[in-house]
């Protein structure tokens, strides 16, 4: 590519400037919303705003951001994983059995639920670099299965007798705010996996394997192996989750979690990835899992019903598809009427 | 990257950051409800009383809550509100729970959709000034002040092994019991005692081959029953103490070859049950009125933030029209008898 | 991704390329090759059919006897003709997840009618549920095929919407047997000659659906659509017409499946038809339908439906710990796509370089 120093690493040419800078200003009008929601809302709602307000917001974050920060890696390449949310459950119940059965360390039950995630990660990435499978199918096949283990483990059982060190430790505050300390571990992980994402050239591989697989393949970039990895860490950080939502809600059960794989979804495509992969980003993503959670408080403080949330995350999900299409329409209008600049760079 | 837009971006990020460590650095605001005061035997006018059923799109809440609840707050003048997750998950009524006591409600009547999962915002909610009255499915007793018990476990157990034996005749058989979902407290607590009961002399002939789980939906309930029939062919009867069980089990054993050979009884609802009494699928099924659950988990939680009982063994109330109650060991308070229902007495009611 | 799978309505281009300029008999020969594994794919579900009903048969039989069938081709019913509708959607390289929740306002919009005038005609209420449901599906097609905007993420977003709009008209009412007519109730329950009427819907259903992707070019352009949506759109198919239709096709049976689920079920509340979206796409790879569309029948799909819904009923009878079937199901769908990208594999490896015959 002899392309000047504007162009990033993976773009092909001119026609990709105006989508980067697209992209980027999804991030800019998710915060946007995040921001205008919080404003308004801790005017508008009694009760919003308020420390207590945000730390039960953050404890309902935590689960889906963690999950949602791989899904990122994922869906850019191309893929998606529908099976997070059974892996979770699964992890919960295995969290479960082995207290039950008197295993009482808890570094060796968490290290014993990340492998269990990483081993249920790599069945998916087997199945879809391996084989050659399509993802959707695999990870709706592991979706069935993860979960019918669960049952399988625990049954209608639930195991709640955990020691309060851990259940309140899981919850507790930063000493001096009302903020929960997993907060902190959630940040971390958001910083790494935007630094992975945004500043290493595994990030742009997986930019390139999302944008055009064959270009990425002649440029050298290992596809399968990059993809195993990916699922290998979302089934990773998926079991995470699991633990934290075991000693957070002090109740490993085989339905824990269940159709959390959808607000994930949700929340990333909010954020600004594609589902056809190659476009979005880390930023985008965390500001769409703040906002939702966000707003969805503001309107249950508020006495929104149930039902008008459901309704409203879904608008939402549509719109956060409609509107670039309309945004680009418009675009592609207005560039028609501008003159041609000289600066324009000549196709790749 | 256009230098103008990054620039906006950071000046966004830099607001979003500022706006959530302003809201979350600053003291905790203190927590509060109505303070009760003590002895008084007057129920305070204007408590805000919320129920929080297992799910809002069920029947059966909503005529504990807004057939029954609602009157009872109305007449002590307090603020209704019914509230609740669209799905009966644990962790989505643990949201609702953390929104209420934002919300600074004075009563919190819940129907737990597990025993221990929502204890820990219970407990939050309890220290920022909330009384938490469970009703219909229990918690751990430690996370709440009161229990609406609706029967017994053992008045539940007797009665439901009293109609199938009944039904079945004394020849007896083999018989099985189409459950909710199998966490749920209320179930197992009385499936326990159905079994203890059954271990009575009289109940000799009967024999509980199987318990399955329906998980309160309508089409699992109807499958599973389904599926009972199809692997025990020696079944006599089914009991299936849930509203959503009963129903789907008559209307399958109604419209397949096993109607009037096989049993049914349960804990059902008329309205839903008179169909298949007048078509003799069913002989009799026994239930409480919800409304009447409803209303007085309502007057008790208005009791205990009124300060006029504490939840102790002893303490007495009086719930409107339903006259006086007294609270039982365990801190729980027991709304009385099943009634059986039948075909001399099902057109009498409407629910 | 993958590259999809070559379509049966004959061998893909590149081969066309390859074969000797003057060999009519070399296309011919491809066509049978993929119509015979066509055939395989059918042939084998049916098999694990067969064979899993034999087996169980075997153990209790009564799993065989006519009260036992009826069940399981009335519980199959509903999820076949979601399946059907599922089929023309997937195969034109789309999905339809907001099909549960059409079901379910379709299903409540049913009890609803009665409700209010118990005397309506019951093809008047079957009218009026499928064009329900046919409206949502207009509403799906319209943001996809014109948006071009991705089905996975629209359909998600339609299905919280009509989801919510369910709750929200139902808000707790619940509609009971007890007030819908008994005609429309025994719909759901008679047998003509042993075969239950609600099956008979589907089994309409499924071979106009089945002629209308073979043999009307509308419905085959939806497999070329799906096989390559470039090479359709170069080749003048009105791609986004074909695939607006097929989101009213799949609606309008969601909407049919709703009505007979109040003809089945008769009590209805806000929760029909919740969860349902994964068992259809599970019904649907496991009848060996491409998730990435290009090929498929909706036979397939329909003895998939038939399939899952046997492994739930045979289960307790085998009597396997109920808790295993989830988990029994998702190894399904593995062992399915498994083996359809080793048949594709296969056929395409045929298709390239196999010298002639079969």
């Amino acid at each position: 590519m002899s392309d000047a120093g504007n162009q990033t690493t993976t773009g092909t040419g001119a026609w990709t400037r105006p989508l980067w800078a697209g992209l980027r200003s999804w991030d800019a009008a998710v915060l946007l919303g995040l921001v205008l929601v919080v404003l308004v809302g801790s005017a508008a709602v009694d009760g919003a705003g308020t420390p207590r307000f945000w730390r039960f917001v953050i404890l309902e974050i935590i689960p889906i951001g963690l999950i949602a920060l791989p899904m990122t890696l994922v869906i850019i390449t191309g893929e998606i994983d529908l099976s997070v949310a059974s892996v979770l459950g699964l992890t919960c119940t295995a969290f479960g059995q082995m207290w039950a059965w008197g295993v009482d360390s808890l570094p060796l039950l968490i290290l014993v639920c990340l492998a269990l995630g990483a081993v249920l990660g790599a069945v998916n990435g087997l199945f879809v670099t391996g084989f050659g499978l399509p993802s959707l199918a695999v990870t709706i096949g592991t979706l069935a299965l993860y979960r019918g283990l669960a049952s399988v483990v625990l049954g209608n059982r639930a195991v709640a007798d955990y020691p309060p060190a851990w259940t309140l430790g899981s919850i507790r505050a930063i000493p001096g705010t009302t903020i929960p300390w997993a907060v902190l571990v959630l940040a971390a992980l958001a910083i790494g996996f935007g630094v992975l994402l945004h500043a290493t050239p595994i990030g742009r591989g997986v930019y390139a394997m999302g944008n055009n697989a064959d270009a990425a393949r002649f440029s050298g970039i290992a596809i399968r192996r990059t993809k195993f990895w990916i699922f290998v860490v979302t089934g990773v950080m998926s079991a995470l989750a699991g633990v934290f939502w075991t000693l957070r809600f002090a109740s490993a059960r085989a339905d824990n979690g269940t159709g959390l794989e959808l607000a994930v979804v949700a929340a990333v495509l909010l954020g600004g990835v594609s589902i056809f992969g190659g476009r979005g980003g880390l930023v985008g993503v965390v500001a769409a899992v703040a906002l939702l959670a966000t707003l969805r408080n503001t309107l249950q403080l508020a006495y929104v019903p149930a039902n008008t949330l459901t309704i409203i995350t879904g608008s939402l999900l549509i719109i956060s598809v409609v509107a670039p299409y309309v945004a680009g329409m418009i675009r592609a209008r207005l560039r028609r009427h501008r003159p041609v600049s000289t600066t324009t760079p000549s196709a790749g | 990257m256009r230098a103008g837009t990054r620039g906006a971006r950071v000046i966004v990020a830099a607001l979003a950051l500022l706006t959530l460590a302003a809201t979350a650095c600053s003291e905790q605001s203190p927590g509060g409800g109505a303070t009760p005061t003590a002895g008084a035997g007057t129920i305070k006018e204007g408590l805000k009383i919320t129920f929080l059923p297992k799910q809002v799109n069920n029947p059966y809440f909503d005529t504990s809550d807004n057939k029954g609840g609602k009157v009872a707050v109305e007449e002590v003048k307090g603020v209704y509100a019914q509230t609740g997750p669209s799905e009966a998950s644990p962790s989505a009524q643990v949201s609702y729970i953390n929104t209420l006591s934002q919300q600074q409600v004075d009563v919190i009547v819940v129907s737990a959709n597990d025993k221990d999962a929502i204890c820990g915002a219970l407990q939050e909610a309890r220290q920022s000034g909330a009384k938490v009255v469970t009703y219909d499915s229990d918690t751990n007793p430690t996370c709440r002040d009161l229990f609406i018990n609706q029967a017994t476990a053992q008045g539940i157990a007797t009665s439901q092994i009293k109609l199938i034996s009944e039904a079945i005749g004394a020849d007896g058989g083999e018989i099985a019991i189409l459950s909710a979902t199998a966490n749920a407290t209320n179930q197992n607590a009385w499936i326990e005692m159905m079994k203890t009961e059954l271990a009575k002399p009289e109940h000799a002939k009967l024999k509980l081959v199987a318990t399955v789980y329906g998980d309160d939906d309508d089409q699992k309930s109807f499958a599973e029953a389904q599926g009972l029939l199809a692997k025990y062919p020696n079944l006599k009867g089914i009991i299936s103490p849930t509203t959503v069980g009963v129903a789907a089990a008559a209307r399958y054993l109604s419209g397949s070859t096993y109607k009037g050979k096989v049993q049914l009884t349960g804990l059902g609802t008329p309205n839903q049950m008179r169909a298949y009494i007048k078509d003799g699928t069913c002989k009799a099924f026994a239930l409480w009125n919800p409304a009447d659950l409803g209303y007085l988990a309502a007057y008790a939680g208005a009791a205990l933030a009124s300060g006029i009982i504490t939840g102790k063994e002893g303490d007495t109330f009086t719930a409107g029209k339903l006259g006086e109650y007294t609270v039982g060991a365990n801190a729980t308070v027991l709304l009385g008898d099943p009634f059986t229902f039948n075909a001399s007495n099902i057109d009498q009611f409407d629910f | 991704m993958m590259s999809p799978p070559p379509s049966p309505s004959g061998p893909p281009p590149s081969t066309a390329l390859r074969a000797e300029p003057d060999s009519p008999a070399r296309p011919a020969a491809g066509a049978r090759v993929v119509r015979r594994a066509l055939v395989v794919r059918e042939v084998g579900i049916v098999a694990a059919l067969v064979l899993l009903v034999a087996v169980t048969a075997t153990v209790n039989p009564r799993f065989l006897s006519a009260q036992s069938v009826k069940d399981l081709l009335l519980g199959s019913t509903i999820l076949a003709i979601l399946a059907v509708g599922q089929t023309i959607v997937v195969v034109s390289r789309n999905v339809d997840l907001s099909v549960g929740s059409v079901l379910g306002l379709a299903a409540f919009a049913t009890g609803s009618l009665f409700v209010a005038s118990p005397d309506l005609p019951i093809p008047v209420v079957l009218l009026a549920g499928v064009g329900l449901g046919a409206v949502c599906g207009a509403v799906n097609g319209a943001l996809i095929a014109a948006a071009r905007v991705p089905a996975l993420v629209v359909t998600l977003g339609t299905l919280y919407v009509f989801r919510g709009l369910d709750y929200t008209w139902a808000t707790g009412r619940q509609i009971n047997a007890a007030d819908m007519p008994p005609a429309f109730l025994r719909l759901g329950t008679r047998t003509i000659l042993g075969l239950p009427v609600l099956t008979m819907f589907a089994i309409v259903v499924l071979v106009a659906a089945g002629l209308y992707l073979r043999w009307y070019s509308s419905g085959r352009e939806l497999y070329a659509i799906g096989s390559n949506p470039d090479a359709a759109h170069l080749a003048g198919i009105p791609v986004g017409r074909r695939v607006f239709g097929a989101f009213v096709a799949s609606g309008a049976l969601a909407g049919l499946a709703g009505v007979l689920y109040a003809a089945r079920f008769g009590t209805l509340d806000a929760n029909a038809g919740l969860g349902f979206e994964l068992n259809v796409i599970a019904a649907v790879v496991v009848g060996g339908v491409a998730i990435f569309g290009g090929s498929g029948s909706v036979y397939g799909a329909a003895i998939g439906a038939v399939l899952l819904v046997t492994i739930g009923s045979a289960l307790p009878v085998l009597g396997v710990n109920p808790f295993w079937q989830r988990a029994a199901v998702g190894v399904l769908i593995l062992a399915a796509i498994g083996l359809d990208r080793a048949l594709s594999a296969r056929l395409a490896r045929r298709l390239r370089g196999g010298s002639g015959g079969v």
